[in-house]
């Protein structure tokens, strides 16, 4: 009998810890996708996060380490400068990619640092239950803006790849969503042209997913994946905003 | 045991700290033990510039003086600062094209010497420091001047050898003043 | 050994790193200890090797977290305030097991502080300046020669060991020029990094380096792992100075530049019939306690010398352990003691 749908390789056979509708597993798989038809996981170096995805070195087959919040970049750039040759990743959440990593992803982008983050945006903080994140959208009610997000009060959400689409050191800047079938397809071409760059030597590559939390925005799965569509797409336009055109 | 305290003292640009570092490296051309160490920080910036110099034939203790048996003042608030650093019978030498100051101390030695002159006379100022270390030489013998020679070659980029000569020839009008 | 130089003690230690394999520093500039990351700018190409001038602190100590999981010998250095920005990735490679060295070449703090010298950082060295129960291996050179010395052995230390060694000195050491002579080649102990990131090459299972144990009883086990480490480093690589103390009348505990100034203090109260011992802490962690217990009942007494308000001293007393009063002599803000003071405190303790 033909097998029609495995798990990949590069994904350990491991129970994933995430709450149900949440989009990290499918990302993590996309990711996994990509390492085994590109064939790197033998070369492959992942960087973890803080935040709901901080064990995912469990469930990647690759060599992985754990990065304290918002360091992933840093670390990240000394691997890949100790290991110029293998392929260098880091998954990151918005908490911590976004504010405490600011500086990290920003310098790790402007130096051209030949890694690729995967940045998962879902407008809040999860592991430590459901604050503010600087992506959380104006007017979203999270336990630290329990009134809804003020621009005169929290500023306003922060788009990450409109950012670092004006640093000439990011090659590949990509948004992608993962509320239905249509964009995780394009979500996974984008990862893997996310690596590919790296691959080719070309700078610093990310792919901004947008993902759910139904647990901490208080809603079912398929509400989740609804609200991502209605509320988060107009704030965070999904497309290419930089390196679309590069011959990978 | 043979040890010399030396400052070195003047503006920033003077050759300060070259002329320190000239002494504590033909220091260490003779087999002795030398420290070297530069005052730091805002005072790099155009202000006044010090160096404390300790050659001796015994490793070196603290490698800051508190007091010293030479002090080579190039301008007048090193003279100013330093003059009482000085061990009774010490060594002060002072650039007298840029100090117009007697010494208050009468318990020193004394040698006043126009380096800025002669340098610029040379037509050269940047020789100014290398004038007033021949003085300092002939009075204290804390190095030869053969290892002088060889240190200038050492701390000098190579770019900058062909000035040796002309160099040596101010260490001799120094000596000789 | 080759020639002897003059060289600066910035320099010298990017010299002796290089030479002990060091081919991945990671820093940024701060006042006074930036020459090291010149030397390094101008030098690293010609090895082949990795300078990068951070976005921060943190950033740089991260990048050494990474460069060290991938199991490189790799350095970072800074002064007081920049260390203070490390120390979260201080701790997390405590925690990791990873092998790196650290420069601090101490400015007189607390705050922005000053750019002069100062030993005002051993708290924050040796007790743990990150957070957790952690130790680092502490070196203090107190000449440009030992520097050299030093810095190799840390790279040594920190990879027989899986630990952090941090090289500790000050504005003065770090500023000024004395003789120093290389050695030919060094000895690199060869350290087994199978542990270390490299990629699997579909040969191993993969590798993980982390420093969160969410488990309580897992996380136990690895404290205890690593007081293990600890208690096994302290029992080898104490290293201490013991000059002049059988017979003393005093015996002063001192460490880096300020040793220094206390054997011209020997030599000076020699002359006036007193015999002052030193006992200069080579490592400031591990503490040489033994030392200490060995003459706490030979001389009337201890005095702690330092640039600081008095941070040694509690280590000096837990060692002499009651057995001798332990006084305390220092300075701060950049100021350095005398040794007209030193000798004058002397004096009054023996009186």
């Amino acid at each position: 009998m033909a097998i029609v749908f495995q798990r990949p390789h590069a994904l350990r056979d491991t129970e994933m810890h995430y709450c149900p509708g949440c989009t990290h597993g499918i990302v993590h798989r996309m990711v996994a996708e990509v390492i085994d038809e590109l064939g790197i996981e033998g070369t492959t170096i992942g960087v973890s996060p803080v935040g709901c995805a901080y064990n995912n070195y469990l469930y990647f087959n690759c060599d992985m380490v754990q990065a304290a919040h918002g360091r992933a970049p840093a670390v990240a750039t000394g691997i890949k400068r100790v290991h110029p040759d293998n392929v260098v990743f880091t998954y990151q959440g918005d908490g911590d990619l976004a504010a405490i990593g600011t500086a990290e992803i920003v310098h790790a982008a402007n130096r051209g640092e030949k890694i690729t983050t995967i940045f998962i945006n879902n407008a809040i903080y999860g592991m430590t239950s459901g604050q503010m994140a600087p992506t959380t959208l104006i007017g979203q009610v999270t336990t630290t803006s329990p009134f809804g997000r003020k621009p005169e009060i929290e500023g306003y959400p922060l788009n990450v790849c409109e950012m670092l689409s004006t640093l000439k050191g990011a090659a590949y800047v990509e948004r992608v969503s993962t509320h239905d079938i249509k964009n995780i397809r394009n979500a996974k071409k984008a990862i893997k042209k996310a690596f590919q760059v790296q691959m080719a030597g070309l700078g610093f590559s990310i792919v901004e997913v947008l993902s759910t939390c139904p647990t901490n925005w208080g809603i079912d799965p398929v509400k989740a994946l609804k609200w991502v569509e209605e509320k988060m797409i107009p704030q965070y336009p999904l497309g290419n905003f930089r390196g679309k055109d590069l011959e990978v | 045991m043979a040890q010399t305290d030396m400052i070195f003292s003047g503006f920033g640009g003077q050759g300060i700290q070259s002329a320190g570092r000239l002494i504590a490296y033909a220091g260490m051309l003779e087999d002795k033990h030398v420290s070297f160490l530069p005052s730091y920080g805002p005072e790099m910036r155009g202000g006044t510039s010090n160096c404390h110099v300790i050659v001796s034939d015994e490793p070196v203790g603290s490698p800051i003086l508190n007091s010293a048996t030479v002090v080579m003042a190039m301008n007048r608030p090193s003279m100013d600062k330093f003059e009482s650093y000085l061990e009774p019978g010490g060594i002060l030498l002072i650039d007298s094209s840029l100090i117009n100051r007697e010494p208050v101390r009468k318990d020193i030695k004394v040698f006043a010497i126009p380096a800025t002159q002669i340098a610029s006379d040379m037509g050269n100022l940047a020789f100014a420091n290398i004038v007033m270390l021949g003085k300092l030489i002939k009075e204290t013998g804390v190095v030869s001047t053969e290892n002088f020679e060889r240190a200038l070659k050492k701390v000098l980029p190579e770019r900058k050898h062909y000035l040796i000569p002309d160099e040596m020839k101010a260490l001799k009008t120094g000596m000789d003043y | 050994m080759g020639e002897k130089i003059l060289m600066k003690g910035n320099e010298v230690i990017a010299e002796a790193a290089l030479r002990a394999g060091c081919r991945h520093y990671f820093g940024y500039p701060i006042t006074p200890q930036t020459e090291i990351a010149h030397y390094f700018a101008k030098k690293m190409p010609q090895y082949g090797g990795t300078f990068i001038q951070a976005e921060s602190e943190v950033a740089a100590m991260n990048m050494v977290y990474g460069a060290a999981s991938a199991g490189a010998r790799v350095m970072t250095s800074s002064s007081s305030p920049g260390i203070s920005l490390k120390q979260e990735a201080i701790s997390y490679s405590a925690c990791a097991e990873l092998p790196a060295v650290i420069v601090n070449i101490v400015r007189a703090g607390p705050g922005l502080g000053g750019i002069l010298a100062s030993q005002c950082d051993y708290f924050q060295a040796t007790k743990g300046g990150g957070h957790g129960d952690y130790r680092m291996v502490v070196l203090a050179p107190s000449s440009v020669q030992e520097l050299y010395e030093l810095v190799v052995e840390a790279f040594n230390i920190a990879d027989r060991y899986r630990t952090l060694c941090m090289i500790m000195g000050d504005g003065m050491l770090g500023q000024m020029m004395e003789a120093v002579e290389f050695r030919d080649s060094e000895d690199i102990c060869e350290a087994d990094k199978s542990w270390a990131v490299t990629g699997t090459g579909m040969k191993r299972d993969h590798n993980i380096i982390t420093s969160i144990y969410i488990d309580p009883e897992v996380l136990e086990k690895h404290n205890q792992k690593l007081q293990e480490k600890y208690r096994k480093i302290a029992e080898n690589e104490t290293r201490v100075e013991v000059y002049n103390c059988d017979d003393a009348d005093i015996i002063v505990a001192a460490y880096g530049t300020v040793a220094r100034i206390i054997k011209n203090v020997i030599k000076t109260a020699e002359k006036e019939g007193i015999r002052v011992g030193l006992i200069r802490p080579v490592t400031l962690w591990p503490f040489p306690t033994a030392a200490f217990e060995k003459y706490a009942q030979v001389p009337q007494a201890f005095l702690s010398v330092e640039m600081s308000a008095g941070q040694m001293v509690e280590d000096v007393r837990l060692a002499v352990n009651g057995k001798r009063p332990v006084h305390f002599l220092g300075r701060t803000g950049g100021m350095i003691p005398t040794q007209k003071e030193i000798l004058e405190k002397i004096r009054e303790i023996l009186k």
